[in-house]
């Protein structure tokens, strides 16, 4: 069990690219090493991105992982405040979820691996 | 045995309407390309193109392409081998195509092959497909399409996959523009008329398709959003990308010689998730494609291998788009600047929608940003510290003109009577603009493909016709 509870930004393991599809965004995620993929595999959930982006109000979100790139691809229901045609939001089309992203916590993998 | 064909390198030039102009001049004179694709439209480009063709029903298109042809045409008189396949006709491929051939005609060049694909638009056969019971249903929301939503209707068209395209080319075409073709299918198209394959080899199909969506989005596999930004050498002469695809579907991305910009397995694996669903399914009119199983490898400087990607019998309905007329919006910009310049901007924005209240105006929608405090992901990141400037975004709609009218006039008395410190009022007043509504649906493959027509012949010819029908 760990015994501390340093966290790292998504970013120092992976990086990202989003974009829209109606009001649903979708963010590419691709580690930047098999280590990083698997612990993302462990850490980076449905339920941790849901409760990240929960204050926007969105929706489902489901992940597809593509191991053979070291990937996943999130789809975020009800992201975009109805989308490009009609949403208020400066970003109507997600454009900017990826590096927003990069910012989600997750358990530091250093500390992790050497606690007993 | 048959000699193997050569393999066909594609260049994308254009990734949307608007994108940079020399890219497809480059790929086309320094690029080496068999086809260059010129991909214009994004969902809400046919939203703009309908408002266009409303106003005048020559229009409708995007007359960005006729005119790059006359730069492009003394490459074309010296590349014999060079093909063109674009989405460029838009809502009005014929008119369009009339006027590629005034173009070409003009610079001595009227005997190319010039076609235009047509039949996507379906928006005449809405309200009869829905009296006749077609489940219209919103592709997202399950919504069913109501007879309301029918009648204001600007545009309605289907994903066309390749096969228009492919019967273009070997009809002769050196120049074929389309209306709303899946984005991959400009690529995939090509790659069929070249090595013949048949339309149930589902691996090399979705093979071409993973091409096509890698090139699609021009700059973007070559550096663009690229989280290497900072390194990447010369963004503002960025090289577009560029496909080689081989007779059994393996392609190699690469972008043209001495031009700026990266391909190495971050851009092109970053490329690969952008805008897709299930990565088991890309689904486009021609194929099931299966991204799970790619191969990327970095075969040279600016070269990556593609391999591996399996495909499966494409889908039975083909995906509708309708965009809808769906009242006015309007948006300001302001600069607020203090310790305060959060409070301030909210207040400021306040006012604003306050005043548009007490005018008589209850907006249906209007939302205050202030950008550089936390806005753009509203709740999401929250900066560290206060800032001493942000920018306030005052954005409203309604089904009224009048009311986003009245907001536009309201921003400007901020400048005497709201608080210190906000600046920027010499952009002007905001304009209302028409707002759209988007529908996305299926319908039965067989209803769309049977509209589906070629019209092929020279450019002389096309520049000769009478005006053609308006659509």
């Amino acid at each position: 069990m760990s015994t501390t509870s340093k966290v790292v930004r998504l970013g120092e393991l992976a990086r990202t690219r989003s974009g829209d599809k109606g009001n649903r965004s979708n963010i590419g995620v691709v580690a930047m090493d098999a280590r990083a993929y698997s612990w993302l595999d462990q850490h980076l959930t449905e339920a941790a991105v849901a409760a990240f982006f929960a204050p926007m109000g969105v929706g489902k979100v489901t992940r597809y992982p593509i191991p053979g790139l070291l990937a996943f691809n999130f789809v975020i229901d009800r992201a975009l405040a109805g989308g490009a045609s009609r949403s208020c939001r400066i970003d109507t089309q997600g454009k900017a979820l990826g590096v927003v992203m990069l910012e989600l916590p997750i358990p530091d993998p250093r500390t992790e691996e050497h606690s007993p | 045995m048959p000699i193997k064909p050569a393999p066909l390198t594609i260049g994308n030039g254009a990734g949307f309407w608007g994108d940079n102009l020399d890219a497809p001049v480059t790929l086309a004179r320094e690029g080496e390309i068999d086809v260059l694709t010129l991909e214009y439209l994004a969902e809400l480009t046919m939203a703009i193109l309908a408002h266009l063709r409303e106003k005048s029903p020559r229009a409708g298109y995007i007359d960005d392409f006729p005119r790059l042809l006359a730069t492009l045409a003394p490459i074309l008189a010296e590349k014999p081998g060079l093909t063109i396949v674009t989405n460029a006709g838009g809502l009005n491929p014929l008119w369009c195509a009339r006027h590629c051939g005034t173009v070409l005609d003009q610079a001595g060049l009227g005997g190319i092959g010039l076609a235009a694909a047509t039949g996507d638009d379906v928006r005449s056969h809405v309200p009869s497909w829905l009296r006749a019971g077609v489940d219209l249903s919103h592709q997202e929301t399950g919504e069913p399409m109501t007879a309301a939503i029918a009648e204001r209707l600007t545009a309605a068209n289907v994903y066309l996959g390749a096969r228009s395209i492919v019967d273009a080319l070997a009809a002769g075409a050196r120049i074929v523009a389309t209306g709303r073709v899946a984005d991959a299918s400009l690529t995939v198209g090509p790659a069929v008329a070249r090595f013949g394959w048949a339309w149930d080899d589902w691996d090399r199909l979705a093979a071409a398709t993973v091409a096509g969506h890698l090139i699609e989005c021009g700059a973007q596999a070559t550096g663009g959003l690229s989280h290497q930004w900072a390194d990447l050498p010369d963004l503002a002469g960025v090289g577009y990308p560029m496909v080689t695809i081989d007779a059994n579907g393996r392609s190699i991305v690469s972008k043209p010689p001495g031009t700026g910009g990266k391909v190495d397995l971050g851009t092109v694996t970053e490329q690969l998730l952008y805008e897709i669903d299930d990565p088991a399914c890309y689904r486009t009119p021609d194929v099931d494609a299966d991204f799970t199983g790619i191969t990327l490898d970095q075969v040279g400087v600016d070269r990556v291998r593609v391999s591996d990607a399996r495909g499966r019998e494409r889908p039975a309905s083909l995906k509708l788009v309708a965009v809808y007329r769906d009242g006015w919006t309007a948006s300001g910009m302001l600069a607020v600047v203090g310790r305060d310049a959060e409070a301030k901007a909210r207040a400021a924005g306040r006012i604003v929608l306050e005043r548009v209240r007490r005018a008589g105006y209850d907006l249906a929608d209007s939302l205050v940003e202030c950008l550089g405090a936390g806005d753009v992901a509203p709740g999401v990141v929250k900066p560290t510290s206060p800032p001493f400037e942000v920018v306030l975004r005052i954005t409203v709609r309604d089904p009224s003109k009048a009311a986003v009218e009245r907001f536009c006039r309201e921003l400007a008395p901020l400048v005497t009577a709201g608080p210190p410190g906000i600046a920027g009022y010499a952009a002007g007043r905001p304009i209302a603009r028409a707002a759209f509504g988007y529908w996305p649906a299926l319908v039965p493959r067989g209803l769309a493909e049977s509209q589906v027509r070629v019209e092929s012949r020279s450019a002389a010819e096309w520049a000769r016709m009478p005006e053609p029908p308006t659509p």
